[in-house]
């Protein structure tokens, strides 16, 4: 069949200073097709689709829509010749209903009556398999309800040219499945569509053309269906890249940080987090899974001192390597609690000396000396600033998401932002950015960031390399805890993988690191037990290693399904009683907490049944003081 | 392409790029041609503005050496028709002096983004208290013993007068902007009723024997050290110190403040207090160079200091030199009116310093023109 040339671009140079964003690229689009481009990060995929859309004008070259030569100046030149962007990031009103926002600027003759704006909405709906309420509030809805508003306000304005600026990066499997669906009715219906992503599975799930783009330059154009993974990734960095991920055992996982029963407002008043309850352990990856938004910045701040909390507890066990000292201790309650911290060893160091021993034998164990004693240092972080957990000597590093608004300072060069976290060590009053300024030369060197000088401000890099300077500085403190928000956002596959080795380097040296992701796959991959949460609340745990996508999936909605939420923003705004409840069902829902129990724990129930017949006894320490006592 | 119709749409005439880099030295010239710009602008202007044609020149060119001359002469040259011998170069100095003082009282808190345009009531305040107590103490205690008095009750009542938005925006975020701005009127008003007791009867307070200035070389050099010594205190500060470190932090963002452990309310208050201590000590130098206070000693330099401070990109260094090109244009403009209508010379100054701030839009950005050659080719292809 022959396909008709829907747009195309010839010779196309962007320019910025004496950056060259694209050069001379030659891209067709024809009817009815997805056409995916991929490419690493600055590779010029967002200029070259701007230049389309109507927001950057190119500097050369010349674009043609339906074979006569065009020239865009502004999206508005762009909807005009029927060319649609959605954006990454919503342009949406968020007090205008769907509707509403859909109309928004559209010039048209005639009276304005939304009830036709309406029934057209419903029409495209219908037509594409969309679901949407044309009634519903913008902050009502979910990045998924969202991101359909902005696709049926392109295709209102009768675009036949869609281009999606990562679509997917915001949305559940499920709902990205929903998407494609949509997609390929769009495609059916002679739509030409242009889509940008960097998760290569949906490029070869979804797309019928491939165009690769290095360094601003168009590489190739291949037909999907000759395409694999590893042959697009070669040809999108240059070389040969291994995308697998390096997933050793835990070594010897330890908890190392104990989150009970929290709960926290932010500051608007909507609770953000309800009864969060994990362990984390040493020398393992933890995932966090969930729909963004879902409490996932909150929790992370909570732990780092950052967020106010409202009830709960955040204990921070820094391991003790002196060597274990005998130890007396009167009060088996206490014994006990001590216990599903491995404190206790035997001679020989066997960690679980009281295993299957009841209560008289453990106490004549410990009177005898028989047992050594090796007491982790317990500190309680809740309601500490960040300062205060680090002069208690609690090495926590926290990769936040929001990376120039929190972690760096943008417009501080590379060595001035080493020093962030670190800058009052050293001479009173004056800064000392000697060492600072070593370590960022060390971290440009070893993460390979493409900087001209650690004197240049940080803003000026590119998305990739700003997270490298701020893993790097994260990891240069030797950190116990490191937790790292979403710290592949953005990045192409090169980075993403220096990113996931650096965490995985960090786990076999024994750090227990907490990893908030967005792209299940690699969730699966890297973690090695993932936290699934939901509208703030731990909605299940799950081994990594045993898990499918779908079942995360489910986890991640599973407010939805079950309790007819609309929505994970809406449940936001709903009023408190609906907290309540939630928190009273995972209240009585042990099997939920059960999951956090790690070996300690399980540890803990062998020790009470062999106790079982004074069981109710170590609950009360008193009474264990009084018995002793005798 | 054979199947080419016309053309849909036309070229923009231009567009803006970001330029990468631009040599310092690039910039310093179109700052200087800015200027340049800038100073035929309000001849020109003048020129079309001068109501009595018997003082207008027949001559452009006559007029501009006019125009110039006049200008220079009111900037530096000695002032002939004055009965006292002073030297103008170095009253040019002194004054770029004070106004390099205030503008480095409010850069620490521009720095933070605390948009404090309360120097003007600050300075003012250290003033007033300087006064007073050359007023209550003058004669009772040595020369010196008074003057350290002075500076010791300017800098406490000028950092009061700083700190109190500071708390309030620390403890309430309250707009610093209105509320400095407000505590101005609050501290005209406070130096007219220390005025009514002082001098009751009379309209202004006349010159105090007691509390000048101590006289190095001349009546100028003083100040001119004081803020030699300040420009170079505060450059130091802000770059070399954790205090100025932490100053830009939270500048940039507080969220990050609060990640690095930074107390940022704490670092609101203190920076303040650093504002307030230099307008403490500009205000002793008002006292002490005056040796008198009205509800105008300032004159607007608290609000001249802040388009001093923003044109020096907040650097001490740099500010030197827009608060040199600001007196100059300040006190030129005195002597190029022509019988054109008085407010002219703040319309000088406006225009002078509209192109000297609208360069560096032109040094951050590039402008591509429509490329004439793609023009002609469209031509060719039409035809």
């Amino acid at each position: 069949m022959e396909k008709n040339i829907a747009l195309s671009m010839r010779n196309v140079t962007k320019r910025f200073g004496k950056v060259v964003a694209n050069h001379n690229v030659n891209l067709d689009v024809y009817q009815g097709e997805i056409l995916a481009i991929l490419g690493e990060n600055g590779c010029g995929k967002t200029t070259l689709m701007n230049m389309i859309a109507g927001i950057y004008f190119p500097d050369e070259g010349k674009i043609f829509k339906d074979g006569q030569e065009v020239v865009i100046r502004s999206p508005k030149d762009a909807f005009n010749l029927k060319i649609g962007m959605i954006h990454q990031h919503f342009k949406l009103v968020d007090l205008f209903t769907a509707s509403e926002n859909i109309v928004l600027g559209v010039d048209e003759s005639g009276r304005y009556n939304i009830k036709d704006v309406n029934s057209q909405v419903s029409q495209i709906a219908e037509k594409y398999g969309f679901h949407i309420d044309p009634h519903k509030k913008i902050y009502d809805m979910s990045v998924s309800e969202k991101q359909t508003v902005e696709i049926i306000k392109v295709l209102y304005r009768g675009a036949d040219i869609l281009i999606l600026d990562e679509p997917t990066a915001v949305l559940t499997p499920q709902e990205i499945d929903r998407l494609f669906l949509v997609l390929r009715r769009m495609k059916e219906d002679g739509k030409s569509i242009i889509i940008i992503t960097h998760k290569l599975h949906e490029v070869l799930s979804i797309s019928d053309r491939v165009a690769i783009l290095r360094k601003g330059e168009h590489i190739a154009t291949v037909d999907t269906c000759d395409a694999t993974e590893s042959s697009l990734t070669e040809m999108m960095v240059g070389k040969k890249v291994s995308l697998d991920i390096d997933r050793s055992e835990p070594v010897n996982p330890r908890p190392r940080l104990e989150v009970t029963g929290l709960n926290c407002h932010n500051a608007e008043g909507v609770q953000v987090l309800k009864d969060i309850s994990f362990t984390a352990n040493s020398g393992e990856i933890l995932g966090i899974a969930g729909i963004a938004g879902s409490g996932q910045k909150e929790l992370l701040e909570a732990i780092a001192g950052l967020q106010p909390l409202d009830s709960g507890e955040v204990l921070f066990i820094n391991p003790k390597k002196n060597k274990p000292v005998t130890f007396f201790h009167k009060n088996m309650h206490r014994v006990l609690e001590l216990n599903t911290r491995d404190a206790f060893t035997d001679l020989t160091g066997n960690p679980e000396p009281f295993l299957g021993k009841n209560r008289g034998q453990i106490r004549t164990m410990i009177n005898t000396g028989n047992i050594l004693f090796k007491e982790d240092e317990v500190i309680s972080l809740r309601g500490l600033s960040p300062l205060e957990i680090r002069s208690l000597g609690v090495r926590l590093s926290f990769v936040p998401e929001d990376r120039l608004g929190m972690g760096l300072v943008g417009n501080m060069d590379i060595t001035d932002n080493m020093m962030l976290r670190s800058y009052r060590k050293g001479r009173a009053g004056f800064l000392n950015r000697k060492k600072p300024k070593e370590l960022a030369q060390n971290i440009v060197k070893e993460l390979e960031v493409a900087t001209p000088g650690v004197s240049t401000p940080v803003r000026r890099l590119s998305g990739g390399n700003v997270q490298k300077i701020l893993v790097g500085r994260e990891i240069a403190f030797a950190p116990k805890v490191l937790m790292a928000a979403y710290p592949v956002r953005g990045l192409d596959i090169n980075s993403s993988y220096t990113i996931y080795n650096l965490l995985n380097k960090q786990k076999k040296n024994g750090v227990a690191v907490i990893f908030v992701g967005e792209d299940l796959d690699v969730l699966l991959a890297l973690c090695d037990r993932i936290m699934v949460i939901n509208s703030g609340r731990i909605t299940g745990f799950v081994d990594a290693r045993t898990t499918t996508k779908e079942e995360v999936g489910l986890l991640m909605t599973q407010n939805h399904a079950d309790e007819e939420m609309p929505s994970a923003e809406n449940d936001e705004t709903t009023e408190p009683a609906a907290f309540s409840e939630n928190a009273e069902e995972t209240e009585s829902e042990p099997e939920t907490t059960d999951t956090t129990a790690d070996a300690p724990e399980e540890a803990e129930e062998a020790v009470s049944d062999d106790l079982s017949p004074s069981s109710q006894m170590p609950e009360d320490p008193d009474t264990a003081v009084q018995e002793d006592a005798k | 392409m054979s199947t080419i119709t016309k053309k849909k749409g036309h070229e923009p005439l231009f567009h803006l790029t970001k330029r990468s880099s631009f040599p310092g030295w690039a910039a310093w010239i179109v700052r200087l041609l800015a200027i340049a710009v800038g100073f035929i602008v309000c001849g020109l202007v003048a020129y079309i503005l001068i109501e009595d044609n018997k003082k207008k020149p027949q001559d452009l060119m006559e007029f501009f050496e006019k125009f110039f001359t006049s200008f220079y002469n009111g900037s530096f040259k000695l002032n002939p028709s004055a009965s006292r011998r002073y030297n103008r170069i170095w009253e040019f100095f002194r004054d770029t002096a004070i106004l390099q003082c205030i503008a480095l009282a409010v850069t620490p808190a521009f720095r933070m983004r605390f948009w404090n345009i309360g120097a003007e009531g600050q300075t003012l305040m250290g003033a007033l208290a300087a006064i007073g107590a050359a007023f209550y103490l003058g004669g009772t205690v040595p020369e010196w013993v008074l003057l350290l008095i002075m500076l010791a009750v300017a800098l406490i009542v000028s950092s009061i007068w700083a700190v109190i938005p500071a708390l309030f925006k620390a403890q309430w975020n309250t707009n610093e902007t209105l509320f400095t701005l407000m505590m101005n009127y609050v501290a005209i008003y406070v130096v007219d009723f220390f005025l009514k007791i002082w001098v009751p009867t009379d309209s202004s307070l006349d010159a105090l024997p007691h509390g000048a200035l101590p006289v190095i070389e001349n009546n100028y050099l003083f100040i001119i050290l004081v803020a030699a010594a300040l420009t170079v205190f505060t450059f130091i500060y802000l770059r070399y110190t954790k205090h100025g470190y932490e100053i830009s932090v939270v500048g940039e963002s507080v969220r990050t403040a609060q990640y690095s452990g930074i107390h940022v309310k704490k670092v609101i208050i203190r920076t303040m207090l650093v504002s307030g201590l230099i307008c403490g000590l500009t205000g002793f130098l008002f006292a002490g160079k005056d040796n008198t206070i009205t509800t105008t000693s300032i004159g607007g330099q608290g609000f001249t200091a802040i388009i001093v401070s923003w044109m020096g990109y907040f650097n001490p260094l740099m500010m030197l030199f827009s608060s040199a090109l600001v007196t100059i244009l300040n006190r030129g403009k005195i002597s190029t009116d022509f019988g054109v209508k008085g407010a002219y010379e703040d319309v000088f100054v406006g225009i002078v310093l509209f192109f000297v701030i609208a360069c560096e839009f032109f040094i951050q950005y590039k402008i591509s023109m429509r490329k004439f050659h793609t023009a002609t080719k469209e031509k060719e292809a039409v035809k």
